[in-house]
Protein backbone atom coordinates (compact mmCIF):
# COMPACT_ATOMS: atom_id res chain seq x y z
CA UNK A 1 0.00 0.00 0.00
CA UNK A 2 1.47 3.33 -1.03
CA UNK A 3 -0.61 6.32 -0.05
CA UNK A 4 -0.09 9.69 -1.67
CA UNK A 5 2.22 11.78 0.51
CA UNK A 6 1.87 15.55 0.33
CA UNK A 7 4.13 18.12 1.99
CA UNK A 8 2.16 21.26 2.83
CA UNK A 9 4.38 24.24 3.58
CA UNK A 10 4.28 27.94 4.27
CA UNK A 11 7.26 29.66 2.70
CA UNK A 12 8.35 33.10 3.79
CA UNK A 13 7.44 35.42 6.56
CA UNK A 14 3.67 35.64 6.73
CA UNK A 15 2.13 34.17 9.87
CA UNK A 16 -1.30 33.24 8.56
CA UNK A 17 -1.51 29.47 8.44
CA UNK A 18 -5.22 28.86 8.61
CA UNK A 19 -5.47 28.16 4.88
CA UNK A 20 -2.54 25.75 4.97
CA UNK A 21 -4.02 23.90 7.93
CA UNK A 22 -7.47 23.67 6.36
CA UNK A 23 -6.02 22.25 3.14
CA UNK A 24 -3.78 19.85 5.08
CA UNK A 25 -6.78 18.63 7.01
CA UNK A 26 -8.87 18.28 3.85
CA UNK A 27 -6.19 16.22 2.13
CA UNK A 28 -5.96 14.03 5.22
CA UNK A 29 -9.72 13.50 5.03
CA UNK A 30 -9.25 12.63 1.36
CA UNK A 31 -7.07 9.71 2.50
CA UNK A 32 -3.64 11.21 1.90
CA UNK A 33 -0.66 11.33 4.25
CA UNK A 34 0.09 14.99 4.79
CA UNK A 35 3.29 16.34 6.31
CA UNK A 36 2.82 19.90 7.52
CA UNK A 37 6.03 21.90 8.01
CA UNK A 38 4.65 24.81 10.02
CA UNK A 39 5.23 28.50 9.45
CA UNK A 40 8.06 30.59 8.07
CA UNK A 41 9.97 28.03 6.05
CA UNK A 42 12.73 28.83 3.61
CA UNK A 43 12.55 27.27 0.13
CA UNK A 44 15.64 25.25 1.13
CA UNK A 45 13.88 23.81 4.18
CA UNK A 46 10.79 23.00 2.15
CA UNK A 47 12.66 21.21 -0.62
CA UNK A 48 14.81 19.28 1.83
CA UNK A 49 11.63 18.26 3.66
CA UNK A 50 9.98 17.16 0.40
CA UNK A 51 13.03 15.06 -0.49
CA UNK A 52 13.34 13.44 2.94
CA UNK A 53 9.64 12.72 3.18
CA UNK A 54 9.44 11.28 -0.31
CA UNK A 55 6.71 13.76 -1.22
CA UNK A 56 4.48 12.90 -4.16
CA UNK A 57 3.46 16.58 -4.25
CA UNK A 58 4.26 19.87 -2.54
CA UNK A 59 1.54 22.36 -1.62
CA UNK A 60 2.59 25.94 -0.88
CA UNK A 61 0.42 28.51 0.87
CA UNK A 62 1.40 32.16 0.47
CA UNK A 63 -0.37 35.29 1.61
CA UNK A 64 2.66 37.53 1.86
CA UNK A 65 2.86 38.74 -1.73
CA UNK A 66 6.28 37.14 -2.12
CA UNK A 67 5.01 34.25 -4.26
CA UNK A 68 6.90 35.34 -7.39
CA UNK A 69 10.15 35.09 -5.41
CA UNK A 70 9.55 32.03 -3.29
CA UNK A 71 7.61 29.66 -5.56
CA UNK A 72 10.08 29.79 -8.48
CA UNK A 73 12.86 29.23 -5.97
CA UNK A 74 11.18 26.05 -4.71
CA UNK A 75 10.78 24.86 -8.32
CA UNK A 76 14.42 25.61 -9.05
CA UNK A 77 15.68 23.81 -5.94
CA UNK A 78 13.56 20.76 -6.74
CA UNK A 79 15.02 20.69 -10.25
CA UNK A 80 18.56 21.11 -8.91
CA UNK A 81 17.95 18.10 -6.67
CA UNK A 82 16.78 15.92 -9.55
CA UNK A 83 13.20 16.14 -8.29
CA UNK A 84 11.54 18.26 -10.98
CA UNK A 85 8.86 15.60 -11.40
CA UNK A 86 7.42 16.33 -7.93
CA UNK A 87 4.32 18.40 -8.67
CA UNK A 88 3.95 21.76 -6.91
CA UNK A 89 0.60 23.43 -6.28
CA UNK A 90 -0.06 26.75 -4.58
CA UNK A 91 -2.79 28.65 -2.89
CA UNK A 92 -3.26 31.99 -1.22
CA UNK A 93 -3.48 35.57 -2.35
CA UNK A 94 -2.12 35.29 -5.87
CA UNK A 95 -3.28 37.69 -8.62
CA UNK A 96 -4.50 35.99 -11.85
CA UNK A 97 -1.61 37.29 -13.97
CA UNK A 98 0.89 35.90 -11.44
CA UNK A 99 -0.97 32.59 -11.41
CA UNK A 100 -0.57 32.34 -15.20
CA UNK A 101 3.13 33.08 -14.90
CA UNK A 102 3.60 30.51 -12.11
CA UNK A 103 1.94 27.83 -14.22
CA UNK A 104 4.23 28.75 -17.11
CA UNK A 105 7.17 28.29 -14.74
CA UNK A 106 6.02 24.79 -13.84
CA UNK A 107 3.46 25.05 -11.03
CA UNK A 108 0.81 22.41 -11.67
CA UNK A 109 -2.11 24.39 -10.28
CA UNK A 110 -2.75 27.68 -8.47
CA UNK A 111 -5.80 27.79 -6.20
CA UNK A 112 -7.41 31.06 -5.19
CA UNK A 113 -10.10 32.08 -2.75
CA UNK A 114 -12.67 31.27 -5.45
CA UNK A 115 -11.80 27.57 -5.25
CA UNK A 116 -13.70 25.56 -2.68
CA UNK A 117 -12.30 22.79 -0.52
CA UNK A 118 -14.21 20.14 -2.52
CA UNK A 119 -12.59 21.60 -5.67
CA UNK A 120 -9.15 21.10 -4.16
CA UNK A 121 -9.91 17.56 -2.98
CA UNK A 122 -11.39 16.57 -6.34
CA UNK A 123 -8.32 17.94 -8.10
CA UNK A 124 -5.98 16.13 -5.70
CA UNK A 125 -7.79 12.82 -6.20
CA UNK A 126 -7.75 13.17 -9.96
CA UNK A 127 -4.18 14.40 -10.25
CA UNK A 128 -1.85 13.24 -7.50
CA UNK A 129 -0.30 9.78 -7.69
CA UNK A 130 2.45 8.01 -5.80
CA UNK A 131 5.79 8.57 -7.55
CA UNK A 132 8.15 5.68 -8.19
CA UNK A 133 9.55 3.37 -5.54
CA UNK A 134 12.56 1.05 -5.54
CA UNK A 135 11.84 -2.38 -6.99
CA UNK B 1 11.26 -7.06 -5.76
CA UNK B 2 14.85 -7.34 -4.56
CA UNK B 3 18.28 -7.55 -6.16
CA UNK B 4 20.44 -5.06 -7.95
CA UNK B 5 18.26 -1.95 -7.95
CA UNK B 6 17.86 -2.05 -4.17
CA UNK B 7 21.58 -2.49 -3.54
CA UNK B 8 22.42 0.24 -6.03
CA UNK B 9 19.97 2.59 -4.35
CA UNK B 10 21.51 1.67 -1.01
CA UNK B 11 24.96 2.59 -2.27
CA UNK B 12 23.67 5.96 -3.50
CA UNK B 13 21.98 6.56 -0.15
CA UNK B 14 25.23 5.74 1.66
CA UNK B 15 26.97 8.37 -0.45
CA UNK B 16 24.50 10.95 0.85
CA UNK B 17 21.85 10.94 -1.91
CA UNK B 18 18.72 12.01 -0.04
CA UNK B 19 16.36 10.98 -2.83
CA UNK B 20 17.85 7.49 -2.87
CA UNK B 21 17.36 7.20 0.88
CA UNK B 22 13.80 8.50 0.60
CA UNK B 23 13.06 5.88 -2.08
CA UNK B 24 14.47 3.15 0.14
CA UNK B 25 12.30 4.37 3.00
CA UNK B 26 9.22 4.26 0.77
CA UNK B 27 10.13 0.75 -0.30
CA UNK B 28 10.64 -0.27 3.36
CA UNK B 29 7.38 1.34 4.39
CA UNK B 30 5.19 0.04 1.61
CA UNK B 31 6.67 -3.35 0.81
CA UNK B 32 9.06 -4.08 3.65
CA UNK B 33 12.81 -4.57 3.50
CA UNK B 34 14.63 -7.23 5.48
CA UNK B 35 18.04 -6.95 7.04
CA UNK B 36 19.10 -9.64 4.55
CA UNK B 37 17.97 -7.43 1.61
CA UNK B 38 20.21 -4.70 2.99
CA UNK B 39 23.10 -6.94 4.00
CA UNK B 40 22.69 -5.35 7.43
CA UNK B 41 22.71 -6.73 10.96
CA UNK B 42 19.46 -7.76 12.62
CA UNK B 43 17.80 -4.75 14.29
CA UNK B 44 16.95 -6.70 17.42
CA UNK B 45 20.21 -8.58 17.77
CA UNK B 46 22.75 -5.88 16.97
CA UNK B 47 25.89 -5.09 18.83
CA UNK B 48 26.72 -1.48 19.66
CA UNK B 49 28.85 -0.90 16.57
CA UNK B 50 25.94 -0.47 14.18
CA UNK B 51 24.43 2.73 15.53
CA UNK B 52 22.25 3.46 18.53
CA UNK B 53 18.45 3.26 18.36
CA UNK B 54 16.65 5.36 20.95
CA UNK B 55 12.89 5.11 21.37
CA UNK B 56 10.80 7.91 22.85
CA UNK B 57 7.25 7.40 23.93
CA UNK B 58 4.72 9.08 26.20
CA UNK B 59 1.30 10.70 26.20
CA UNK B 60 0.29 13.29 23.56
CA UNK B 61 1.28 16.85 24.38
CA UNK B 62 4.13 16.24 26.83
CA UNK B 63 6.65 17.71 24.38
CA UNK B 64 8.09 14.60 22.75
CA UNK B 65 8.75 16.23 19.38
CA UNK B 66 10.29 19.34 20.92
CA UNK B 67 12.47 17.14 23.11
CA UNK B 68 13.50 15.03 20.10
CA UNK B 69 14.59 18.24 18.36
CA UNK B 70 16.70 19.10 21.44
CA UNK B 71 18.30 15.66 21.40
CA UNK B 72 19.08 16.02 17.69
CA UNK B 73 20.80 19.36 18.38
CA UNK B 74 22.90 17.86 21.17
CA UNK B 75 23.93 14.81 19.10
CA UNK B 76 24.81 17.12 16.20
CA UNK B 77 26.96 19.19 18.57
CA UNK B 78 28.84 15.95 19.23
CA UNK B 79 29.29 15.34 15.50
CA UNK B 80 26.82 12.42 15.20
CA UNK B 81 24.70 11.80 12.11
CA UNK B 82 21.12 11.53 13.26
CA UNK B 83 17.95 10.07 11.74
CA UNK B 84 14.49 10.59 13.18
CA UNK B 85 11.38 8.50 12.54
CA UNK B 86 8.31 10.23 13.93
CA UNK B 87 5.02 8.34 14.05
CA UNK B 88 1.54 9.84 14.07
CA UNK B 89 -1.82 8.08 13.82
CA UNK B 90 -3.71 7.40 10.60
CA UNK B 91 -7.41 8.23 10.50
CA UNK B 92 -9.49 5.12 11.19
CA UNK B 93 -12.16 6.60 8.89
CA UNK B 94 -10.24 7.63 5.77
CA UNK B 95 -6.76 6.15 6.20
CA UNK B 96 -5.30 9.62 5.75
CA UNK B 97 -2.95 11.21 8.24
CA UNK B 98 -1.76 14.64 9.30
CA UNK B 99 1.87 14.23 10.26
CA UNK B 100 2.83 17.18 12.42
CA UNK B 101 5.76 16.12 14.61
CA UNK B 102 8.20 17.58 12.15
CA UNK B 103 6.99 21.13 12.79
CA UNK B 104 9.00 21.10 16.05
CA UNK B 105 12.12 19.83 14.26
CA UNK B 106 12.37 22.10 11.23
CA UNK B 107 15.44 23.89 12.61
CA UNK B 108 17.29 20.77 11.39
CA UNK B 109 15.64 20.69 7.95
CA UNK B 110 18.65 22.06 6.10
CA UNK B 111 21.29 20.11 8.01
CA UNK B 112 22.88 17.41 5.84
CA UNK B 113 23.69 15.37 8.94
CA UNK B 114 20.03 14.97 9.89
CA UNK B 115 17.32 12.92 8.14
CA UNK B 116 13.74 13.22 9.38
CA UNK B 117 10.90 11.03 8.14
CA UNK B 118 7.27 11.24 9.28
CA UNK B 119 5.40 7.95 9.34
CA UNK B 120 1.68 7.21 9.62
CA UNK B 121 0.68 4.27 11.82
CA UNK B 122 -1.73 2.98 9.12
CA UNK B 123 -4.01 1.30 11.61
CA UNK B 124 -1.28 -0.50 13.47
CA UNK B 125 -1.66 -0.45 17.25
CA UNK B 126 1.38 -0.39 19.51
CA UNK B 127 2.76 3.08 18.79
CA UNK B 128 4.69 2.38 15.58
CA UNK B 129 3.69 0.88 12.21
CA UNK B 130 3.86 -2.59 10.69
CA UNK B 131 7.05 -1.83 8.78
CA UNK B 132 8.77 0.30 11.44
CA UNK B 133 11.50 -2.28 11.88
CA UNK B 134 12.26 -2.31 8.14
CA UNK B 135 12.56 1.48 8.19
CA UNK B 136 14.91 1.40 11.19
CA UNK B 137 17.03 -1.32 9.54
CA UNK B 138 17.30 0.87 6.44
CA UNK B 139 18.50 3.89 8.43
CA UNK B 140 21.09 1.74 10.23
CA UNK B 141 22.23 0.34 6.91
CA UNK B 142 23.07 3.84 5.67
CA UNK B 143 25.25 4.36 8.72
CA UNK B 144 23.41 6.86 10.88
CA UNK B 145 25.07 7.02 14.29
CA UNK B 146 21.83 7.61 16.14
CA UNK B 147 18.25 6.72 15.13
CA UNK B 148 15.55 8.40 17.23
CA UNK B 149 12.08 6.82 17.15
CA UNK B 150 9.19 8.96 18.35
CA UNK B 151 6.02 6.88 18.82
CA UNK B 152 2.44 7.88 18.31
CA UNK B 153 1.27 9.73 21.43
CA UNK B 154 0.96 6.73 23.72
CA UNK B 155 -1.65 5.70 26.23
CA UNK B 156 -0.72 2.84 28.50
CA UNK B 157 -0.13 -0.10 26.16
CA UNK B 158 2.05 1.26 23.35
CA UNK B 159 5.12 -0.72 24.36
CA UNK B 160 6.30 -1.96 20.97
CA UNK B 161 9.10 0.62 20.68
CA UNK B 162 11.08 -1.14 23.42
CA UNK B 163 11.48 -4.20 21.17
CA UNK B 164 13.31 -2.24 18.45
CA UNK B 165 15.21 0.34 20.54
CA UNK B 166 18.48 -0.04 22.42
CA UNK B 167 17.16 2.42 24.99
CA UNK B 168 13.61 3.54 25.63
CA UNK B 169 12.80 6.93 27.09
CA UNK B 170 9.33 7.52 28.52
CA UNK B 171 8.59 11.24 28.34
CA UNK B 172 6.07 12.66 30.81
CA UNK B 173 5.01 16.12 31.92
CA UNK B 174 3.72 17.45 35.23
CA UNK B 175 0.07 16.90 35.95
CA UNK B 176 -0.16 13.39 34.51
CA UNK B 177 -1.69 11.71 37.55
CA UNK B 178 -0.99 10.49 41.04
CA UNK B 179 0.86 7.48 42.47
CA UNK B 180 -1.76 4.98 41.32
CA UNK B 181 -1.21 5.98 37.69
CA UNK B 182 2.48 5.42 38.28
CA UNK B 183 1.90 1.93 39.68
CA UNK B 184 -0.11 0.70 36.71
CA UNK B 185 1.41 -1.72 34.25
CA UNK B 186 2.26 -0.82 30.66
CA UNK B 187 4.20 1.99 29.11
CA UNK B 188 5.92 3.00 32.36
CA UNK B 189 7.41 -0.49 32.67
CA UNK B 190 9.39 -0.35 29.44
CA UNK B 191 11.43 2.73 30.36
CA UNK B 192 15.19 2.72 30.65
CA UNK B 193 14.91 6.38 31.55
CA UNK B 194 12.13 8.75 32.54
CA UNK B 195 12.17 12.28 31.26
CA UNK B 196 9.89 14.73 33.03
CA UNK B 197 9.62 17.53 30.49
CA UNK B 198 8.17 21.00 31.02
CA UNK B 199 10.20 21.20 34.22
CA UNK B 200 9.39 24.90 34.46
CA UNK B 201 5.77 24.03 35.23
CA UNK B 202 4.08 23.50 38.55
CA UNK B 203 3.96 19.95 39.83
CA UNK B 204 7.33 18.79 38.54
CA UNK B 205 8.72 17.98 41.99
CA UNK B 206 5.68 15.89 42.91
CA UNK B 207 5.94 13.99 39.65
CA UNK B 208 9.65 13.27 40.06
CA UNK B 209 9.09 12.15 43.66
CA UNK B 210 6.30 9.76 42.69
CA UNK B 211 8.31 8.33 39.79
CA UNK B 212 11.29 7.74 42.07
CA UNK B 213 9.04 6.11 44.65
CA UNK B 214 7.70 3.78 41.96
CA UNK B 215 11.21 2.97 40.73
CA UNK B 216 12.24 2.15 44.31
CA UNK B 217 9.58 -0.57 44.45
CA UNK B 218 11.00 -2.29 41.37
CA UNK B 219 14.14 -4.27 40.65
CA UNK B 220 15.75 -1.95 38.08
CA UNK B 221 17.27 1.43 38.85
CA UNK B 222 15.66 3.72 36.28
CA UNK B 223 16.95 7.31 36.26
CA UNK B 224 14.55 10.25 36.27
CA UNK B 225 15.78 13.38 34.47
CA UNK B 226 13.97 16.71 34.21
CA UNK B 227 14.09 18.77 31.01
CA UNK B 228 12.63 21.95 29.60
CA UNK B 229 12.81 21.16 25.89
CA UNK B 230 11.22 24.44 24.79
CA UNK B 231 14.23 26.19 26.38
CA UNK B 232 16.62 23.49 25.15
CA UNK B 233 17.53 22.41 28.65
CA UNK B 234 18.37 18.86 29.64
CA UNK B 235 19.40 17.00 26.46
CA UNK B 236 23.04 16.55 27.54
CA UNK B 237 21.93 15.19 30.93
CA UNK B 238 19.57 12.75 29.21
CA UNK B 239 22.29 11.47 26.89
CA UNK B 240 24.63 11.03 29.86
CA UNK B 241 21.94 9.10 31.76
CA UNK B 242 21.29 6.80 28.77
CA UNK B 243 24.83 5.48 29.10
CA UNK B 244 25.23 4.91 25.35
CA UNK B 245 28.11 7.35 24.82
CA UNK B 246 31.75 6.47 25.35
Amino acid sequence: MHRVRVVVAKPGLDGHDRGAKVVARALRDAGMEVVYTGLRQTPEQIVRTALEEGADAVGLSLLSGAHMELVPRVLRLLAENDAAEVPVFCGGVIPPEDAVRLVELGVLRVFTSRDTLPDIIEWAHATLRPLEVVE
Amino acid sequence: MTGTPLRETLESARRGDIRALARLMARAENHGITEADLGAPDVQGRTGAAGTVIGLTGPPGVGKSTFVSCLVAEYRRRGKRVAVLCFDPSSPLTGGALLGDRIRMQEHADDDGVFIRSVASRGHLGGLSVTARAMIATLLAVDFDVVLIETVGAGQSEVEVASVADRTIVVLAPGAGDGIQMAKAGVLEIADLYVVNKADQEGVHTMVRELRAMVALGTRDIPVVTTTAARREGAAEVIAALGTED
